[in-house]
């Protein structure tokens, strides 16, 4: 059993934000960088599934050599390959076309995928992969269930309010995880330094081809939709809500 | 131009976000609507709607909400209509399709998109970025048609007509891969959150699991029922009965208090019918500021001991 798992490092804004020349992003500076949270349920359910049914996870990352501190984190917990795709572009169909052609390569019999980013917030590239490469495809999951002996999967996925949805679809197939699937286990001490030293391997995929959008330009929100101020010091802004419970209470 | 509107339907109900999208198309062109066959009654009647020129009935599995038939639909619209604007709701059930049908043909894509406009034939899509706190402007050049995913409650549902709009029928083309074994409504016992008059709500910005009493104990005594955010659901302090958000429950209390919650898209989706929303949050970039009438950058913790004194026990 061969499990992929899709990951990415995100960019956490800080509270000053610049915008870079041209102002289509922001000045690299303002990121914080972190593993995306939804992929750290992806690789916690990857490594459920590995340990049931044997085999190996393959973590992999498309990004420059900064991204790699999130594979050595897939490492270190339990992951037994991390590969990184240089040189892709951070754009849903590049990247989707990136993990497509390594998913070729390698044949896992699941490709998971964080059913979101949190810098970006497409949800489109697990959906992406499975586009590209005509595999049946279910998101916001957020229960799995492999069966080799069938060569099939079930899932329970998200619906509204409440709604869940359980099906089942053959391997290899595509699953966009969704947080509280599962509870990630930490890396120990002796496994985060073990993943030091682990060898991850780069790759150089063909980056061509169109990507789903361009950014005209990046701008901060409009200040007139915004919030009018409770006032800043403490004590009037609570006796201000305090007032304003009391009013606007039915 | 020619827009192509993706509905979606569940136990002979149309999605509320399919009227969205038709004002929406409306807005840009000559609209029609893709349906996925077996079409229950109540959902073609649902669908006769102003602006609509056409309902397309796509043939799939016969099984309904099946992310397969809908990417089969999408691909078989696109190619025997071809729509300049292929328009989709922003749903759970739309992430398992709808990059993967705009990928696989080739049409530019972009998701929660919050606002539309045209420059001559050319769209320009505006989504956010980094939580809410940018917004861009997108393009999609080289294109010859677009897929666009929009967000809940920006558009009006378009109102009903009277008439009867024509109809046609497709068939998909393709098998499903996909085999349903049951949906399963979560059923919990406790608090009906969605009666609430006044709501005190929190989100990861409250710290610790320790503080929970202190907002319990702020919401008895304001008179109001305490809701969350995901994060706490998914962190196993508080049972998903007070999730607020798409995938939890929709309220319109008269007033919604937001301590420590950022405002994701998905959050704002359960509560933007809320009557007079006040936002309490340490990040003044956070996107719940955009969606609130008051705010204040505070600690949530903080500021919550401050108004429990303000209250009587």
């Amino acid at each position: 059993m061969r499990v992929l798992v899709c990951i990415k490092q995100i960019g956490v804004l800080d509270d000053e934000i610049v915008f870079a020349e041209g102002e289509r992003e922001v000045e690299p500076d303002c990121l914080e960088p972190s593993l995306n949270e939804w992929d750290s349920y992806a690789i916690e359910t990857a490594l459920r599934i590995r340990d049931e049914n044997g085999g190996e996870v393959v973590a992999a990352t498309a990004g420059s050599a900064e991204a790699e501190e999130v594979l050595r984190r897939a490492l270190a917990m339990g992951a037994d390959r991390a590969i990184r795709i240089e040189g892709c572009t951070p754009d849903p169909y590049l990247v989707g076309k990136a993990l497509g052609t390594l998913t070729r390569s390698l044949s896992p019999d699941l490709i998971l995928c964080g059913a979101q980013s949190s810098d970006a917030a497409h949800g489109a590239t697990g959906a992406v992969v499975a586009g590209l490469l005509d595999l049946p495809c279910a998101a916001v999951v957020n229960a799995v269930s492999v069966d080799e002996v069938r060569g099939d999967v079930e899932v329970v996925r998200e619906l509204e309010g409440g709604m869940r949805d359980r099906l089942r679809m053959p391997l290899p197939a595509v699953l966009t995880v969704q947080t509280g699937i599962n509870q990630p286990r930490y890396a120990n001490l002796r496994a985060i330094k073990l993943a030091e030293r682990q060898p991850i391997e780069v790759v150089q995929l063909e980056d061509g081809g169109e990507p789903a959008y361009r950014i005209r330009k990046m701008f901060l929100p409009p200040a007139e939709g915004r919030a009018q101020p409770l006032g800043g010091d403490l004590r009037e802004a609570a006796e201000l809500v305090a007032k304003l419970i009391q009013e606007r209470a039915s | 131009m020619n827009v192509c509107v993706i509905a979606e339907h569940r136990s002979g109900v149309l999605h509320p976000a399919t009227l969205e999208l038709i004002t929406a198309g409306c807005d840009l062109g000559s609209v029609i609507v893709g349906v996925a066959a077996p079409v229950p009654d109540g959902v073609l009647e649902a669908l006769g709607v102003a602006g609509v020129t056409e309902i397309v009935c796509v043939e799939g599995s016969g099984e309904e909400l099946d992310p397969d038939d809908y990417r089969a639909m999408v691909a078989e619209l696109v190619r025997e209509r071809r729509p300049a604007v292929t328009l989709v709701a922003s749903t759970p059930h739309s992430f398992a399709y709808a990059a993967a049908a705009a990928a696989a043909a080739g049409l530019g894509f972009a998701s929660d998109v919050q606002a539309l406009r045209l420059e001559g034939e050319l769209v320009v899509a505006t989504r956010s970025f980094y939580g809410g706190k940018v917004d861009a402007e997108l393009e999609f050049p080289n294109r010859g048609g677009v897929l666009l995913v929009l967000r809940r409650a920006v558009w009006t549902p378009a109102p009903a007509t009277e008439g009867r709009v024509p109809r046609a029928s497709l068939a998909a083309g393709r098998q499903s891969r996909i085999e349903r074994v049951a949906f399963e409504p979560t059923v919990h016992d406790g608090v009906d959150i969605t009666k609430a008059d006044v709501i005190v709500a929190i989100g990861r910005g409250i710290g610790d699991r320790e503080n929970l009493d202190l907002f319990e104990a702020l919401a008895s005594k304001v008179g109001a029922t305490l809701a969350v955010s995901r994060p706490l659901v998914d962190a196993g302090w508080v049972s998903a009965d007070r999730q607020v958000g798409q995938s939890g429950k929709t309220v319109k209390p008269s007033v919604y208090l937001a301590f420590g919650i950022s405002g994701a898209s998905q959050h704002l989706a359960g509560m933007r019918a809320s009557g007079t929303v006040i936002a309490v949050n340490t990040d003044p970039n956070a996107a719940i500021f955009g969606a609130a009438d008051f705010g204040g950058v505070f600690d949530a913790v903080t500021f919550a001991q401050e108004l429990d004194k303000l209250f009587t026990p």
